[in-house]
């Protein structure tokens, strides 16, 4: 993509700007964004990236509800306007209590990722591990097939079919 | 134990060793924690704070480390104690400087710490010398399950190790490397390394400054994403993709700085020597940024048979400045005058607190001892 300024270099700088619920977007390169006097933060404060993403959020009623916007979190008190200032959770049900709020937020936080892949207790009992294990597997395997890695997916596919056994 | 045991010298993390150390000082890996049927600490009280301390400090208080494991109660330390443990990378500025009941379990030789109460309840962490981040995760991986074994963490099916901040929920892990990259700052692409780094979707932050301008030309670049990867994943991007290609960026700049900037990296590295050799007062920005440069020098004269008249210099001080052989200038020493002209290990190790005259006053006497003849 080409700079919308110069016109000349490789656009590496893309701007979303959302004023009055109007989305405008720009693509610029390095030399022009200088010139612009646009700096860009290598490190936004936490705070700062969850308030925008909540912020640019479908609004309540579009996405879940008046209710999850007016809830608080029967274990912990927690609201979504707590979260907002404060940036961290008050306990781990309101992952459940919240999830329709926090679903885009994480997704986003993690490059697209919402669900583990990794690490499971040593201490879950074997069946609940082996249930978590293939859950994770074929969640890999259709990663793989999307991204067209088929090599990766035939292992994958082979781990599976060990496990079930 | 008391600080003052260790606040003398460097740990074995930060002495310049390890496998590519001229770039990669050290490895770090951190997991969060939070104990399952506990609300998150924003929401406990400090009864229940007390309790969930309490509760992980005996645990890891029995851990079998293989080093005398001590524990230090953070809300009750000075604050010369707290800025020593954070200058030192033990504990984070959260932990030094928050509130309620809050502390640390760590190892005798620092290659491990447990902040307690910090924004999980529980974070550990594993450190080692230059790049050994494959080592230092089947480490932590092993204390994880160790305690694993004595406390229920919160755990789901979909989101994994729950956390207080979304940000780090999944597998809860923190990647990091500490890098010295000064040819990449004095050419002119730092810049790139932090668009680089940040389209990777890896987080930049300076060390012993400000910001992300380093002062030292210290930077850890560490991972953002903890949901959707494995620990193993993560890491072995870190360790084949990214930390190869940064490596490849900043040799080939001081390859450039050699061949078409000898002038440049003279000038530098000779302004180092002259003022770190003969200054009375020096502040911490300006010691840490010129002793940078003396490392860049020792590492390209070592690592790359760089010769310019500066290195050459630089070298014979290194190998006559002390008739002692284990007083040599090595990566060590100046890795040790980094960690040791800072404010509170300065105050530490003179025994009492010294205003910023007289710490300038004093480092400027450290550094001197230590870079001229027998002073």
């Amino acid at each position: 993509m080409q700079c919308q300024i110069c016109n000349k270099n490789d656009a590496t700088i893309h701007l979303t700007e959302i004023s009055d619920g109007i989305r405008t977007e720009m693509h610029i390169c390095e030399h022009c964004a200088a010139q612009q006097d646009i700096t860009i933060k290598s490190h936004i404060p936490i705070n700062e990236l969850l308030s925008n993403l909540l912020a640019v959020q479908p609004t309540d009623d579009e996405l879940s509800g008046p209710s999850e916007q007016q809830l608080a979190c029967p274990n912990c008190g927690l609201t979504l306007d707590h979260f907002r200032k404060e940036g961290v959770l008050g306990c781990q049900h309101d992952y459940e209590v919240f999830e329709k709020s926090l679903h885009p937020l994480i997704e986003k936080a993690h490059n697209g990722g919402t669900t583990h892949c990794g690490k499971i207790p040593s201490t879950t009992p074997p069946d609940a591990k082996k249930k978590m294990e293939l859950l994770n597997l074929r969640r890999q395997l259709d990663a793989a097939v999307q991204c067209e890695d088929y090599e990766l997916a035939a292992e994958l596919r082979d781990k599976i079919k060990q496990k079930e056994m | 134990m008391r600080l003052t045991n260790i606040s003398n010298d460097i740990n074995e993390w930060f002495n310049g060793s390890g496998p590519l150390a001229d770039i990669v000082i050290s490895s770090r890996i951190r997991l969060a924690r939070n104990i399952d049927g506990h609300k998150f600490l924003s929401r406990c009280s400090n009864t229940e704070k007390t309790a969930i301390l309490d509760e992980l400090k005996d645990v890891l208080m029995s851990l079998e480390l293989g080093d005398k494991v001590f524990y230090i109660s953070v809300d009750k330390a000075s604050a010369l104690n707290r800025h020593f443990l954070v200058e030192r990378h033990l504990i984070s500025r959260h932990l030094a400087f928050g509130k309620g009941p809050r502390g640390v379990v760590m190892a005798q030789r620092e290659f491990f710490t447990a902040m307690i109460n910090e924004e999980d309840h529980l974070r550990i962490q594993v450190l080692k010398a230059g790049c050994q981040l494959s080592d230092c995760y089947e480490q932590i991986n092993r204390i994880d399950d160790t305690i694993e074994q004595k406390v229920k963490f919160a755990f789901s099916p979909q989101y994994g190790y729950l956390t207080a901040c979304p940000t780090n929920l999944g597998t809860g892990i923190r990647v990091s490397v500490m890098l010295h990259l000064p040819a990449l700052k004095m050419t002119g692409q730092i810049d790139k390394f932090f668009n680089a780094a940040k389209d990777m979707g890896l987080a930049v932050r300076g060390l012993f400054g400000e910001g992300t301008e380093a002062v030292s030309d210290l930077y850890q670049l560490s991972n953002q994403v903890t949901l959707g990867l494995s620990e193993s994943n993560i890491v072995s991007q870190f360790e084949n993709a990214i930390i190869p290609e940064i490596i490849e960026y900043e040799k080939a700049a001081r390859s450039h700085l050699l061949a078409k900037k000898p002038d440049i990296l003279d000038d530098k590295i000779s302004r180092a020597m002259a003022l770190l050799q003969n200054a009375h007062l020096i502040s911490s920005q300006e010691a840490l940024f010129l002793l940078s440069h003396l490392r860049l020098g020792i590492n390209m004269y070592k690592y790359m048979g760089a010769s310019t008249p500066a290195i050459e210099k630089l070298h014979t001080l290194c190998d006559s400045v002390h008739a002692d052989k284990t007083r040599q200038v090595t990566i060590a020493t100046i890795n040790r005058l980094f960690m040791l002209t800072l404010p509170a290990h300065l105050q530490l190790n003179y025994g009492k607190p010294l205003d910023p005259n007289g710490r300038d006053a004093l480092r400027a006497k450290i550094i001197r001892s230590t870079l001229n003849q027998d002073s």
